[in-house]
């Protein structure tokens, strides 16, 4: 339960997840769940297509259909709670930020895992964007069997 | 005994944005800070900041406490002394300091505490052994210094200083084994306990420290399950191996340098404990000395930037020389303030402020 641990429930995580036929194209995926003073990622966003509106305490609404997948808000987002998803074939392929060093390199094969911390699967590096606008949050491309497509969250080195 | 329009006790975010406007509305304005640097506790902080564009938001603190010098630099009437201890406050205004080895003494027409906060501690048996720190220790050691506290972490306190150290312990390659709650929920943000929750680290709620051991340093420490009336269960304590506990159970309002004044208080435990009584000007029952910040009551920086900015001008305004937008920014940063404490957990400090506001209605 996210009040006791951190996790949220499926259910949760499901809400914020748009229909598989939408997921063909990258969407960001917005787990902010509480209702905080913040809205960097409506302000980033270059389409509009996050929507907090006036009171900032809002949680953040996604308009599906503008979303182009970009990955701005996923570093913006100062609770780290943005990932863009994409089903290509049988992969799933995410963007995710990352704050820890080191840095994955393109082709490494890296831990997936879920919201709970647990290893589920293996990660394949995409690419790694880390530009001076991201101010060190890098966004990571990463493709996981598309079965895990509403459990991963992150990646971890292998040799820890 | 040198003359100021404006003295302000504390170079934290607060003090530099009271003297941001207080000095564009031609105030002779002395910052004095403790540290050897101002910025307060943003200098410390790694992540980046909520809020929106106006606090600031998706800027990391330290890069923030940059920002609010940098607004400070060509005013030709500020003067800032840093490692600087306040040792005397007077009714009258003057202000007597210890600066490098020297005694000073000041006078100003208006005095700003915003002297912050500072953290409660935990009682348990061997809480004093080396290795136990406070969470804003951990963060000098780590971020200011560059230096890693230990290796095997526990944390106590899961409010949003306890997950962000927590997560900044992770990123120095420190081992976080666990954070402990006493309460039965996480207490800061979600999505802070989601950060760390997703890195491996176990939440443990309805759980605090018995016991800590180790003869000259700390080697263990034995947890407990606590119920809902805050009691242990018995037959649940276990012990866990660490060299290193942080503790991080909350922030005090620091009002004695007011109450040395005689300044009236007020407990009220939505502000964080003993907080100054202010008037809807931020001014105290003492005559030309105002607050500002944590100092009259705990909240997340980017409220205490937006209280900072109103005192200064409120101030400009009590000396006859109000700032040019004075009428404008008021309106604009009391809506901000508004708008920072529109969501659950501002409510917390709405109520204490009402009280406060009861408190000098009685003074």
């Amino acid at each position: 339960m996210l009040n006791t641990n951190g996790v949220p429930t499926l259910n949760q995580v499901l809400s914020r997840f748009p229909d598989k036929k939408a997921l063909i194209h990258p969407k960001a995926i917005l787990e902010c769940y509480e209702d905080i003073p913040c809205n960097p990622c409506e302000t980033s966003c270059p389409f509009n297509a996050i929507i907090i509106g006036e009171n900032i305490n809002t949680q953040p609404k996604l308009d599906v259909s503008l979303c182009t997948g970009c990955g701005i808000c996923v570093t913006s987002c100062p609770g780290l709670a943005i990932i863009v998803a994409q089903l290509v074939g049988d992969k799933a392929v995410f963007k995710i930020p990352y704050e820890l060093l080191p840095l994955p390199k393109k082709g490494d094969i890296w831990h997936g895992v879920n919201r709970n911390g647990d290893v589920i699967c293996d990660a394949k590096i995409e690419s790694i964007l880390a530009n001076k606008k991201q101010d060190h949050t890098a966004l990571i491309t990463v493709s996981v069997p598309s079965l895990w497509i509403h459990e991963f969250v992150t990646i971890r080195e292998k040799n820890e | 005994m040198i003359s100021k329009d404006l003295i302000i006790i504390g170079g934290g975010p607060s003090g530099l944005c009271a003297a941001k406007t207080a000095l564009e509305s031609g105030l002779s304005v002395l910052i004095i800070e403790r540290n050897p640097n101002i910025g307060g506790q943003l200098v410390k902080q790694t992540h980046k900041f909520f809020g929106s564009k106006e606090q600031y938001a998706k800027t990391r603190g330290f890069d923030i406490a940059k920002k609010l010098i940098s607004d400070l630099e060509g005013f030709s009437n500020l003067e800032i002394l840093a490692e600087t201890s306040v040792v005397g406050l007077y009714r009258d205004r003057v202000v007597t300091v210890l600066h490098q080895d020297k005694y000073l003494r000041y006078q100003a027409k208006s005095i700003i505490v915003a002297t912050g906060a500072s953290e409660k501690f935990l009682a348990f048996e061997n809480n004093d052994l080396p290795g136990i720190y406070g969470a804003g220790a951990i963060q000098t050691l780590m971020n200011n210094f560059g230096v890693l506290p230990g290796s095997d972490v526990v944390m106590i306190g899961s409010g949003n200083i306890g997950l962000i150290v927590s997560y900044q312990l992770i990123q120095a390659g420190v081992n976080v084994k666990a954070i402990l709650e006493a309460a039965p929920k996480i207490g800061g943000y979600k999505v802070h306990a989601s950060k760390v929750a997703r890195l491996g680290v176990p939440i443990l709620t309805s759980t605090t420290v018995k016991k800590a051991f180790g003869d000259t340093e700390l080697k263990a420490i034995e947890i407990v399950s606590l119920d809902e009336k805050w009691q242990q269960i018995p037959d649940t304590s276990r012990k866990m191996e660490i060299d290193t506990l942080c503790i991080s159970v909350g922030l005090s309002p620091m009002h004695q340098l007011l109450s040395m004044i005689g300044a009236k208080t007020k407990y009220v435990s939505e502000l964080g404990g003993f907080v100054p009584v202010i008037d809807e000007n931020h001014q105290t029952t003492v005559q030309s000395v105002f607050v500002c910040g944590d100092a009259v009551g705990i909240e997340e920086a980017s409220s205490a930037m937006m209280e900072g900015y109103l005192t200064g001008i409120y101030i400009s305004i009590h000396l006859n020389t109000a700032h040019p937008k004075a009428d404008d920014l008021i309106k604009y940063y009391k809506e901000q303030l508004n708008m920072l404490r529109n969501g659950p957990f501002g409510i917390k400090t709405k109520i204490g402020l009402n009280k406060l506001k009861e408190g000098m209605q009685d003074a």
